[in-house]
Order: structure tokens, then sequence, then C-alpha cells
């Protein structure tokens, strides 16, 4: 109850301030613009494959257009998860309100909570309008729609793991820039860690392919959900918002 | 309701309040009065649960702060110093947050969150963003949000601070109405608002409590010796003169001149000696006219400086 209490209060602030209008509007603007230039790419190749029949065999609209706008909505999340993050506890720290909502009976977990499922609801919404567009694409071609919906879920824990990072950098600081860039660096670098896994060596290459965060997101974009990268990206969600709760009580303890 | 022992606070290596043990009964209001980085918020603080003590406890509507946290703080209403409210939400959306966190169900919320804007005076704001209002009203909803869940312990940090006169007036008037349900413990800095409002004040400076006592009991315990106001009707040198013969008079002195005529004397004598009767017979025996004719008790104010000042004179020696 304390966590729905809180979830409803989080969700309107988002409303009430531009961050959740500006974190969307530019989040349709960008999958828009990508939705239309796979779409113009991928009718282009269509039209040169009416001449070429065993061209045509390899081109389907999942692969072509779906499987690359989830990725790169993927890379759109580095910058827009840390901004919707960046205010849930700095904020509170910075104007004092934390000190109050400390003397309400509420246990830290439930605020934790209710703050970042605010967020992860905030990133549904994202979801569900670029999933407009790939509705739309189900009227004029043929759709896998199990390789989308996996891939989906893939967005989904992906974008939970981002939530976490964002909610642990904004409650070790009282300064919201400080919160959002320290998000999106730490962001980046678990990202472009895979891209040396090759160079690293047989020990540390395997390591840091496991600690990339966008690797685990390639078998979903496929259409095979595997248990591994569920857990993986559950498991870090997870130490994520148990290292907030620490950072919470330590701040409790520090003053 | 309320009792700290030993209650230290360290910051760094620097201890904002020492061994600060007080108990507030059921019922009372208790002032917290001390000068500016006393230890006031610290204590405040440290009773809700927003900062741990480094040593010593704390029993709270009958729970320990320290291991009965959640317990304490259904129990409490809580209004810190610069009322840090969220300022990009309604008033009566605010209140209805705080209530739905404070556990009470839907229904019993609407008609809670009425009754407390009414007794608050805020119905009139209560569709008004709270960022948009003026001090002396965020000072009511913080006030408001402080009372929702009818606290056994209510926590009030400085909370006429920053009002103009006519508001001051009517928050003590709120607080003192409260004060049948409620303990109250308030801080301020605000001597006459202490002997005002409160029972019982806690006096503390340097992170010490240096008395504890009511308003009364703090000034006689303090006179070392008793004064007289002496009005009189006639020539200020003679009276002076005739008032210092008088057996047992340490002191007289004039204090202020109305008119040629009236003179006040305060006139000072040992505390064992009760010296009323002999200052009247002598000015009615000399023709004098008494106008007027009181003991003039010390101020809490005085009190307070004097206090402060002795501590500071023992720990120099
Ligand atoms: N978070 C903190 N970090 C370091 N020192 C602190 C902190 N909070 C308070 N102090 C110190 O503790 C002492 C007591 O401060 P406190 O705020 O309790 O005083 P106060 O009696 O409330 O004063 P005021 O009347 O100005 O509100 C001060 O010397 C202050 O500098
Ligand atoms: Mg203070």
């Amino acid at each position: 109850m304390n966590v729905l209490a809180m979830f409803k209060k989080e969700l309107r602030s988002y409303f009430a301030s531009p961050i959740a209008y500006v974190v969307l509007i530019m989040f349709a603007l960008l999958s828009g613009y990508f939705f239309y230039s796979l779409l113009t790419f991928f009718s282009l190749n269509s039209l040169q494959a009416s001449f070429n029949p065993a061209f045509a065999q390899g081109l389907n609209a999942s692969e072509w257009i779906v499987r690359p706008l989830l990725r790169n909505i993927a890379v759109t999340m580095l910058l827009l998860m840390p901004a919707a993050t960046m205010r849930l506890f700095s904020e509170e720290k910075k104007s004092g309100t934390i000190e109050l909502l400390f003397s309400y009976p509420i246990r830290d977990w439930e605020l934790l909570l209710g703050k970042f499922l605010a967020a992860l609801a905030l990133y549904a919404v994202m979801l569900g309008i670029s999933l407009l567009d790939v509705g739309m694409l189900h009227f004029f071609a043929r759709l896998e729609w199990g390789a989308i919906l996996s891939g989906y879920l893939g967005l989904l824990l992906l974008g939970m793991a981002f939530l976490g990072v964002g909610v642990l950098a904004s409650s070790l600081t009282e300064n919201q820039i400080v919160a959002a860039v320290s998000a999106f660096g730490v962001l980046l670098l678990l990202w472009v860690i895979g891209w040396s896994t090759e160079a690293a060596g047989p020990t540390l290459g395997p390591i840091l392919s496991h600690l990339s965060i966008i690797n685990h997101y390639d078998n979903f974009a496929k259409g095979t959900i595997e248990s591994k990268d569920v857990i993986f990206y559950l498991n870090f969600t997870i130490l994520c918002l148990f290292l907030t709760l620490r950072a919470l009580e330590s701040k409790r303890w520090r003053g | 309701m309320i009792e700290a022992e030993k209650l230290t606070k360290y910051f760094q290596k620097v201890a904002a309040i020492e061994d600060v043990s007080f108990t507030v009964e059921k019922g009372e209001i208790v002032g917290f009065l001390g000068p500016n980085g006393a230890g006031k918020t610290t204590t405040m603080r440290i009773l809700t649960g927003f900062l741990p003590p480094s040593s010593g406890t704390a029993r709270v509507a009958g729970y320990d702060i320290l291991t009965d946290s959640l317990q304490v703080r259904r129990r409490i209403g809580y209004l810190p110093e610069n009322v840090p409210l969220y300022t990009d939400m309604k008033v009566a959306g605010y209140l209805d947050f705080v209530a739905e966190v404070k556990g009470m169900e839907r229904r019993e919320r609407r008609r809670k969150i009425g009754e407390i804007m009414e007794k608050c005076r805020i119905v009139e704001v209560q569709r008004m963003l709270i960022g948009a209002l003026s001090r002396g009203y965020r000072q009511r909803v913080g006030i408001a949000q402080a009372l929702l869940n009818d606290p056994e312990v209510l926590i009030l940090d400085e909370p006429t601070v920053g009002l103009d006169p006519k508001q001051i007036i009517e928050i003590r008037q709120l607080i003192k109405e409260l004060s049948g349900q409620s303990t109250i413990i308030l801080s301020t800095h605000i001597l006459p608002e202490a002997s005002m409002i409160c029972q019982r004040v806690i006096i503390i400076n340097d992170g010490h409590i240096i008395a504890v006592d009511t308003p009364e009991n703090l000034t006689a315990r303090l006179q070392s010796s008793a004064k007289l106001l002496v009005t009189v009707d006639g020539p200020a040198d003679q009276i002076g003169a005739a008032l210092i013969q008088i057996p047992g008079v340490l002191s007289a002195e004039a204090k202020d001149r109305a008119r040629d005529a009236v003179v006040s004397f305060v006139v000072e004598s040992e505390r064992s000696r009760d010296l009323r009767r002999e200052v009247s017979r002598m000015i009615v025996e000399r023709g004098w006219g008494l106008l007027e004719f009181r003991p003039a008790d010390m101020t809490l104010e005085e009190i307070f400086i004097r206090l402060v000042t002795k501590e500071e004179q023992e720990v120099r020696e």
C-alpha cells in the first residue's frame, strides 16, 4: 500500500515537471525517425527484390525493420534513462523533503520500490509508443511476432537494469546533473566493455562479455529467451536497488 | 511520552549534543529553548529517526527510536525546521499522499483531510501549488501534514519562525488548541514564546541541557534577590535616599521618569526578606503618592542570558 502511494506520487511528479514530457517527446521523435528511415530502406530493397527473386528470399520486415529499431531504441535509452531517474532521490535530498519522508511510517524499500516502479512505468509508456509504429507495420507486412515480443521483453529487462543504475546514482548525490552524467557514464562503459572481448584474451574476454550489459540482449533480439540472460538482468537490477538501499541507510547514519 | 537518555551526537569529531536526557509527560507542551547551533534540531532529528544518535537512546510513545523506529514513526507528527514540502504538488493532493503513506484508508482520508484543513485554515488554498504559497500558508500546510495521523507526539522545529506577528499569534493559538490531543515538543529561540505556550522549558546551550523547569520556577530559581517595582509621585532624589535607608534594602534604582513628579524605582532586597510593608509604609508616611507597587520578575530573557553566561563562566574556571 505504501509502495502504491509512493508510486502514484512519483508518477504525478513526473508529469508535473517537464522531464516526463521532454523524455517522451524526444523518444517519440527519435524512434519515429528510426522507424521511418528503416522503412524507406526496406521498401527500396523490396522494390529491387521484385526483379531478383533470389534476393527476396532473405527479405522480411521483422529482421530488416523491427530488430534494428529495437536496437536503436536501446541506444537511445542510454541517454533517456539517466534523465528519467536523476531527480528521484537527488531532488528529495536537495530540497530536504527526504527528512519528512523518512519521518513517515514507510520502510526504505517501500519508498525505493515506489520510485523505481514509477520510472519503470514511464519507460513502459515509451515502449508502448514504439509498439504503435511496429503495430502499424503489421498491416503491410508479415511479422514474426514471437521474435518481436521476445525483443521487447529483452528491452524491458535491459531498461530495468538501466533504471537500477540511474536510481543508484540519484541516491548518491543531491545534484541531478551529477546523477545523470555518472549514470550515463557507467551505462556507456558497461555497454562498450563487450567490444573489447577479443582483444582482452581468453580469461578476461568471457568475463567482460558477460558483464557487457548489451551482449545479453542479443539472444532476445534473435527471438530466443535464455534464462541466463533473464537472470543476468534481474540480478543486475536487484544489486543496484540493494546498493541504493544501503546508500539511503548510510545517508541516515551520516546525517 | 518521550524519554531521552544520554543522547549524544557527533558530526565528524565535534559533538552537536552531549548527554542530553529529559522526559516529557503525556499531554505536556515542552519548549526546547536555545540559541543558534545549540542542538535543538539535532535532538529533534534523532527523536524522529532521521539521525541516529552516536550514543544514548530515546523512547517515544513507548517505543525505542533505534529498534522500533517504524512504530515510533506511526505515532509522531513532525514539522522540520525549513518546512520542506513538495513544491510541485497541490495542497490537497499532497495531504492525500501523506495520509496514504501514514496508512489511512481512502474514506477516512477524505474526512480527516477536510477536518484538518479547516483546523489549520488552509481550505481556501487547497487547489494551489505548494510552491506558490506564502510562507505562512506553507507553515500551516506543514503543520497539517504533521497532524494527519492524530499523532501522540508532535515535534515542531521552530514553528513560528519567519511569520508576521499576526500569523505568529494564530499559529501559537493553533498549537495551544492541539495540546489537548497530543504531547508537544517545540523548539524556539524566542523566549516569550516559550513562556507563553509551554508548560515546561528545556534550556539547551552548546549541546548541553542547562535547565529544565516551568517558566515560573525558572524565574524564581534564578532570582538571588527579590525585586520590587515601585512607582511613586514625588521628588526623585528624596525618594531614592529614603528607600535606601530602609533596613534590608540593597539598592534602589530609578528606572524611568514618565513625568517630572512620577518616578519608578526597582528596589532590590535580600531574597529571604519581604520588605513590602516597610516600603509602602515609608512612602505613605512621607506623604508621597504610591501609584504602582508590584514584584518585578526577571524575564525569561534575562534568565536565559544568565544561564548561558553562567555556564560559560563555569567552563572557564
Ligand atoms: N549535518 C551536519 N553536519 C555537521 N554538523 C552539523 C550537522 N547538523 C548540525 N551540525 C552542527 O551541530 C550543531 C547543532 O546544530 P543544530 O542544527 O541542532 O542547532 P539548532 O539548535 O537547531 O540551531 P538553530 O536555532 O540555528 O536552528 C551546530 O554546531 C551545527 O553546526
Ligand atoms: Mg534548528
